[in-house]
């Protein structure tokens, strides 16, 4: 089965406090040098059908009106090579 | 004939039956919807309530916008039925596309829930006609991700056209962009709001009563129509 994977990242502008706490935690357990930390989500879609431009366009489709909610995220979407 | 006000359960709604209450008390009548019927039942005006619909899965508000009975207050908001979205139901505004914006998490990280001043800075909606313009009020505020945020282009917008109908006063408790507390859409019917006026509509159960101006305003609105 083929499988497509999206990221949905925060737009840079905006404010991710998730991502400062984590980051202010790394030094603390002894992680150091780590400058920022942005969290966000990625999400695996195993198709039943073959990966082609058509099940691409919808895949992008359902990131940009659910997965990701444009107004304050970014997403890409990639195919995962076949193992 | 009073007038019928819907108030919509979700999976995961908290504050609809004090929604319901905040209605009855208002003196119109309470009429519950449900998420998964499409029929509006007639309602003069819409409430969305608090809570955490769908477990705030995805994103706050996310999945409950693509609920049957979303479709419909989708296309009936855009015609001028007034819609009010408290707290959960401000994030489906948003997410919906009803309202611009978005709400994301406290800057504080902390889950806040405190007794909230605030300023009704727009006194014409549909939604706060029964209040005078710059009005300070206090009910309770109670959110995780309340912080609302929008572009410079956007909230200069809202500004200028006198859509930030609500502004936190002495402590922004989220974060919000401008101290933004609620705003609505171009034409009014459509407001949402992270505090909870329908908290503070009697005195042994909140802080005051004055968050019931919400509901008589949109009482006094249908029955002059």
């Amino acid at each position: 089965m083929a499988r497509v994977v999206v990221d949905v990242m925060l737009k840079p502008e905006i404010l991710d406090p998730q991502g400062q706490a984590v980051q202010r935690a790394l030094p603390r357990l002894g992680f150091a040098g780590i400058a920022d930390v942005r969290q966000g989500k990625r999400f695996e879609l195993e198709l039943e059908g073959p990966v082609d431009e058509a099940a691409l366009a919808r895949i992008r489709e359902a990131a940009e009106t659910f997965l990701a909610n444009t107004v304050i995220e970014d997403f890409t979407v990639r195919v995962e090579a076949e193992k | 004939m009073t007038a019928r006000i819907g108030v919509v359960t979700f999976p995961g709604s908290l504050d609809d039956r004090d929604a319901q209450r905040a209605v009855r008390l208002a003196g119109a009548e309470p009429v519950a919807l449900w998420h998964r019927d499409k029929d509006l039942h007639q309602v003069d005006a819409v409430v969305l309530p608090g809570g955490f619909s769908y477990g705030d899965y995805l994103r706050c508000g996310a999945i409950s916008r693509f609920s049957p009975v979303m479709d419909t207050i989708i296309e009936q908001a855009k015609a001028g039925l007034p819609v009010l979205g408290i707290c959960n139901g401000f994030q489906v505004l948003c997410e919906s596309h009803l309202l611009p914006g978005a709400l994301t998490r406290n800057d504080s990280l902390h889950f806040v829930c405190r007794d909230q001043k605030l300023r009704i800075e727009n006194a014409q909606t549909a939604w706060t006609s029964s209040y005078e313009q710059g009005q300070e009020i206090t009910v309770p505020l109670k959110n995780g991700e309340g912080r609302f945020v929008a572009d410079e282009r956007t909230l200069d917008a809202l500004e200028a056209e006198g859509r930030v109908v609500a502004r936190y006063l002495d402590v922004n408790p989220n974060g919000s962009y401008r101290d933004i507390a609620g705003i609505s859409n171009a034409a009014g019917n459509v407001v949402g709001l992270m505090p909870h006026p329908e908290h503070a509509v009697e005195p042994l159960t909140g802080p005051g009563t004055e968050g019931l101006a919400f509901f008589t305003s949109i009482l006094k609105q249908l029955v002059s129509a």
